[in-house]
């Protein structure tokens, strides 16, 4: 007697509740045996309607949305925005502003970027970098508090500079951070790069070749991970990145841990830049002297009804932006973050697209892990380096 | 194809018939198409050797409700290779269907998923129209001006029937909206005023 069986492929929910999914994520993966078949990630389980409420608000009031989007490097989103804002209004933004916000953004990318790598090496089975990663994460948070006021979500950049200028002491102490870090770098490099089982994990899986990273909208690591170097810090430069060296890492084989390794030496990178702008940084004003644009301090508030006036209307009605278009975009450390800008002559935006990278990232999945085993769908997920607050805006 | 300027001429002489206008500004270069020239104009700039605008970087909608032709469709586009960016637009009406572009770039999956869930504009061609980031079971299309800001439904658990229901929003207050313009620069009643007297006149 022959036996026949009838297989049937298998449906699994992945999230939206695990801890591998990095957030919110459902992703329903169609099984034969233990290789995915295909994979539909839904997203939008953290949608808040972003881009609607900013259209409602003016464009002060619209800046810390932007810390929401990738909350683990919330001023790099402000970065955007407030460029997209100052090239409309063809405003000057003060040098120490620029080096502030240059500095500020590179923090941001190590704070990813730590997040990213060790939480990456959790989804494989390594604890301990998560735990070491995080402290420098705590240490980077609290010159974030200390310029701006709170850890996260920081309402710090402006367009024409930033909110205020940085506390007495914290220049120094960015400074005795940036010589300490590389250590903690190389500690992680000595648990991840050379270890076997996080390479059997990682090397070779999710493979990206550089014209499916073009025909499939990716950026920043994602693309030089690939081997194309594509840095919009270089190829376009904003604010003061044109007055900075850097190199830009680019991978060979477009694999996770091609990724990884591009991840790491970001991180080295950046601290150069962070150095450089502490070097470079000189004292001076930090915002426009645009009286129509920046609020007036404190100080001539209590002695000119000018200034009242303007510090009243600036914060009621808030400044006027011309009628005009703009896309502009910032290298996010996620990859090419951008505001797609209409203003209509008000005090609000008639319409801000955001160009969110890990959307188009987490897009690809489906060609991603087509084919890979179960669980490489943890591995290839950390190394695109989803957050949902960008994805689903 | 360095420049700007290089690009634009470029673009208007190869594709002369199919461009309505273009423009440089702001380093980026703005054309205008006709809804069905999409794909031809898609096709050329992507792989024409002198433009390669091989990334599509986002697609979105403008909606201006008071013109017949609402719709403003924006493409925006990435040349890697010339260091250039491009905004393609055209302008559609309500109810009209648009080509997907898919079948040229893969990425085009999702933002045409988006476009079609804020603002209901349907597209030929696509392999899977569904909303994306809106609830299962939504209705209407939030960024359209029309939609209100603070939705028509909203969720909640109901403890009788053990199950999340959907009911009209009540706000305890109402949205409020001031006009804080000055009145000397003209707020809208005063425009109005201003705009009749002169009628007048």
């Amino acid at each position: 007697m022959k036996m026949t069986k009838k297989i049937k492929n298998l449906n699994l929910n992945f999230g939206p509740q695990h801890p591998a999914a990095h957030g919110v994520l459902r992703l329903i993966l169609e099984l034969d045996g233990e290789v995915v078949e295909k994979a539909d990630p839904h997203i939008g389980l953290l949608h808040r309607g972003t881009e609607k409420l900013i259209e409602n608000k003016t464009y002060m009031q619209a800046v810390p949305y932007f810390d929401r989007l990738d909350y683990v490097a919330p001023m790099n989103q402000e970065h955007a925005f407030a460029l997209a804002i100052e090239k409309i209004l063809k405003i000057e933004v003060p040098t120490r502003a620029q080096f502030i916000r240059v500095m500020f953004c590179e923090i941001g990318r190590i704070l990813s970027h730590i997040l990213n790598v060790t939480t990456q090496a959790l989804d494989v089975g390594a604890l301990t970098p998560s735990l070491w990663g995080f402290e420098e994460r705590e240490t980077l948070m609290t010159f974030y508090e200390r310029a701006s006021g709170s850890r996260l979500h920081a309402n710090y950049f402006r367009a024409g500079g930033v909110h205020q200028d940085l506390p007495a002491g914290l220049e120094d102490d960015i400074a005795k951070f940036c010589d300490s870090f590389p250590k903690i770098i190389n500690d992680l490099e000595n648990l991840l790069t050379d270890n076997r089982i996080f390479k059997q994990r990682n090397v070779d899986i999710g493979i990206v070749t550089k014209d499916d990273a073009l025909d499939y909208s990716f950026s920043g690591v994602m693309i030089r991970g690939s081997g194309v170097p594509w840095d919009i810090r270089k190829s376009q430069p904003y604010d003061c990145y044109n007055q900075l060296e850097f190199k830009i890492p680019v991978g060979k084989n477009g694999d996770c841990y091609d990724r990884y390794l591009c991840r790491i030496e970001e991180m080295k990178e950046s601290v150069s830049i962070i150095k450089q702008c502490l070097a470079k940084m000189e004292k001076g004003p930090v915002k426009s002297f645009d009286g129509k644009i920046t609020p007036p301090s404190k100080k001539e508030i209590k002695q000119s009804m000018e200034a009242l006036i303007h510090h009243f209307k600036l914060f009621t009605e808030g400044y006027r932006v011309p009628k005009d278009e703009i896309y502009t975009a910032v290298e996010a450390p996620k990859g090419e973050f951008g505001v797609y800008l209409i203003s209509d002559g008000s005090s609000k935006p008639y319409k801000c697209k955001i160009r969110a990278p890990g959307f188009s990232h987490l897009q690809s999945m489906d060609y991603l892990i087509k084919g890979h085993m179960l669980a490489d769908v943890p591995a290839v997920l950390g190394s695109l380096d989803i957050v949902f607050g960008e994805v689903d805006r | 194809m360095k420049t700007l300027i290089d690009l634009e001429k470029k673009i208007n002489s190869e594709l002369a018939s199919k461009i309505n206008s273009t423009l440089t500004k702001h380093n980026q270069i703005y054309v205008e198409i006709d809804k069905d020239d999409l794909i031809d104009v898609t096709l050329f700039v992507k792989t024409n050797k002198d433009l390669k605008f091989r990334q599509l970087i986002d697609i979105t909608v403008v909606d201006y409700p008071e013109q017949p032709q609402r719709f403003k469709v924006v493409y925006l586009f990435l040349s890697h290779e010339f260091n250039q960016r491009m905004i393609l637009s055209y302008f559609i009406t309500e109810n009209e269907v648009i080509s997907s572009l898919t079948s040229i770039f893969p990425s085009a999956n999702w933002m045409e998923r988006e476009v079609f869930d804020m603002y209901g504009v349907n597209f030929k061609d696509h392999p899977d129209l569904r909303r994306i980031l809106t609830d299962y079971g939504f209705e209407g299309h939030p960024l359209r001006k029309d939609f209100p800001l603070t939705g028509h439904t909203e969720v909640r658990y109901n403890e009788e029937q053990k199950k999340v229901i959907k009911e009209p929003v009540k706000l305890e207050q109402n949205y409020r909206n001031f006009d804080y313009e000055s009145p000397w620069e003209g707020t809208k009643y005063i425009k109005e005023q201003t705009d009749e007297n002169d009628k007048k006149n």
